[in-house]
């Protein structure tokens, strides 16, 4: 089995090539119960994924040590453990600037730890996508979900989606390779689930037969040429133009940074397309207490919902599935009816809050509560959403 | 006591110890809950993965969709597969009851008793039922060995419930024991493999976990739980 095995109808492991649409919108799907690492295992598995480099890190671990099996089992072309998670991102890139479809995951200080590689990443226009399980920042030391590791994610310039549960880490891991893939797109993306919450619950969940797998990437397609033996890693890399003048530096890098920002931008109509929407509302159209959340989040803010339905008070739920780009229309479009927005999150500086105060500035006249706030891994009741709205709001709770 | 066999919604706490399969039964009863053709999940929480450290995992079951995740911090039903969870406060939740909701069953590995004067204040006013009974004895006397303690616990539940059949208990053990896209974590590889050299054959594990399930509905036959007693003790 090698890449020379690949034909135009069948990758190199046998399995028929399809559409993306094929894959997420029309194969037959059948009921499995799994967790988010086991799905994880299943998406790879169906992405014709070129080299994946893991290294361990509670929660992602056994995400990365199934995708290691896909790669004994001979459906992930190349794949090894990194020295710490800065090798691991440092060795990706190189993975995809030499045109492999290549993916990674990581949690908490592993992310951190790699940091100066994500904007690197989103400046060389690479595709990878990055699994982020989201865990705790020490210190303290903890491996539990809590996902303020996203905050210093949001300006790295790559694209950042945001899955609820294990049927969207499927769907939102194949749909990612195609977006971020797009040539006018063309920059990496981070799909971010809750660590545990996501990563190690088990749930029922719709897969299509792993028979089928998306057409290979298609490295010549890019805006930079990937390496071969003639062409080097990204021109400017090997030949800084700070090197040549400083104005040329200047004019090259603000241009550059903006170039990858609009790049961003420009995968809203695809991830509309793939996501059905960037963001999902669910509940009373005409509901003046809306909640706006992403990832487990909105799940527990789904349970609030259906507790104050059956108090008789109206409620609705706006799950944002794009961080980056930020859906500012369909955020707004979801909050017209809003008196109040309430933001629960699973941190304690209010990321999503500080993003959604910032896109509705001078647009909305909702209160905007940021609340509830939970940290350190804990659960969040819905009796503590409920809480919150009884506190804020006229809604009188039973 | 309020029947605790026809709830909408289950919400259930397991505490152990590392290595005792907390999370591999609450694996099986996830699966079991879904042959039954409900909606299930589970959580299981990790502290540091280590033999004899404390461990949680969550079961939810519904006729409804299931939208929350995470710890379950208002429980129906309890289990605790270890006295020490109680006694050494080998809990995430202290003292082990916290969240308990009203008319509620809470299963207690153990063959003395384990509750203090002020538990059992406690439990008495929200008129909860405590089965105690000795699964890792009953798990050595038919299947030889204290790791099918797991499958003791969880059988005592289901007989004591019925919220499954017999059915779909077994296809969930045999998709447990029998399937191969498992994985918990290497711990628990070594473990499953362990148990496999035990067994000649994983057809014979399989015989014998459901042995022990099937002795532990025998014995929840015998039990009511609609009587006045808080504890309920099983010889086994």
């Amino acid at each position: 089995m090698s890449i020379k095995d690949m034909t135009k109808e069948k990758n190199w492991s046998g399995q028929k090539l399809v559409s993306t649409d094929y894959l997420l919108f029309e194969a037959p799907r059948e009921k499995h119960f799994m967790t988010g690492s086991e799905v994880t295992k299943e998406a790879i598995k169906r992405c014709t994924v070129d080299a994946s480099v893991s290294y361990p890190i509670t929660p992602q671990s056994e995400a990365a040590h199934l995708i290691g099996e896909l790669w004994a089992e001979g459906y992930v072309g190349m794949y090894f453990r990194g020295e710490n998670e800065f090798g691991v991102m440092s060795e990706v890139a190189g993975c995809a600037m030499a045109g492999a479809r290549t993916v990674t995951t990581t949690s908490g200080p592993g992310t951190l730890r790699a940091m100066e590689n994500f904007p690197m990443w989103s400046g060389t226009r690479i595709p990878v996508q990055l699994i982020l399980m989201a865990r705790g920042i020490n210190s303290p030391l903890t491996i539990q979900p809590d996902n303020l590791e996203v905050t210093f994610m949001l300006e790295t310039g790559c694209m950042i989606w945001y899955a609820e549960n294990v049927q969207e880490l499927f769907d939102m891991t194949i749909a990612a390779f195609t977006v971020a893939e797009m040539p006018d797109v063309h920059v990496p993306i981070v799909t971010v689930v809750d660590g545990f919450f996501v990563s190690h619950t088990r749930e029922a969940v719709m897969l299509p037969a792993d028979d089928i797998a998306l057409h290979p990437y298609d490295p010549y397609a890019a805006p930079l040429p990937p390496i071969d033996s003639e062409m080097p890693p990204g021109r400017f890399l090997r030949d800084p133009f700070v090197m040549k003048s400083n104005y040329i530096s200047y004019a090259t890098h603000a241009s550059w940074q903006w170039e990858v920002r609009s790049a961003v931008d420009r995968s809203r109509p695809y991830a509309r397309h793939y996501l059905n929407g960037l963001a999902h509302v669910t509940g009373d159209e005409d509901a003046e207490i809306v909640f706006v959340a992403c990832g487990t989040a909105s799940n527990q803010a789904k349970e609030a919902h259906r507790e104050l339905a059956k108090q008789g008070i109206k409620s609705k739920v706006v799950k944002l599935r794009t961080i980056r780009p930020f859906p500012h229309e369909e955020l707004l479009a979801a909050t017209k009816s809003a008196k109040y927005i309430f933001v629960p999150e699973f941190n304690i500086v209010g990321w999503l809050d500080k993003e959604v105060t910032q896109s509705l500035y001078g647009k909305s006249e909702a209160k905007i509560i940021g609340r509830p706030r939970v940290a350190g891994g804990m659960s969040m009741p819905v009796e503590s959403i409920l809480q919150e709205v009884f506190e804020n709001t006229n809604a009188k709770g039973a | 006591m309020a029947s605790i066999s026809n709830r909408k919604r289950y919400n259930m706490r397991i505490s152990g110890l590392g290595g005792q399969g907390v999370v591999t039964s609450a694996h099986i009863l996830g699966s079991c809950m879904d042959n039954a053709g409900k909606y299930a999940s589970l959580v299981p929480f990790f502290g540091s993965e280590k033999r004899m450290a404390p461990v949680e995992a969550y079961v939810r079951a519904s006729t409804e969709p299931i939208y929350e995740v995470g710890e379950v911090v208002y429980p129906d039903i309890i289990m605790i597969y270890h006295s020490q969870v109680v006694t050494h406060g080998k809990s995430y939740t202290m003292p082990f009851y916290t969240g308990l909701k009203k008319d509620s069953l809470v299963i207690i590995n153990t063959d003395v008793d384990v509750l203090e004067e002020e538990d059992i204040i406690v439990l008495n006013r929200l008129n909860a039922r405590v089965v105690q009974f000795n699964a890792t004895e009953l798990a050595l006397k038919i299947a030889g060995t204290e790791l099918a303690t797991n499958m003791a616990m969880m059988g005592m539940l289901l007989g004591l419930t019925k919220l499954v059949t017999e059915d779909d208990i077994e296809k969930a053990v045999r998709e447990r024991f029998l399937g191969n896209s498992f994985v918990a974590s290497g711990g628990t590889a070594s473990l499953d493999s362990a148990i496999e050299k035990k067994f000649k054959k994983k057809e014979e594990l399989l015989a014998k976990n459901m042995e022990v399930i099937n002795k532990t509905f025998e014995l929840a036959d015998g039990i009511d739980l609609m009587g006045s007693e808080l504890i309920i003790n099983l010889e086994v």
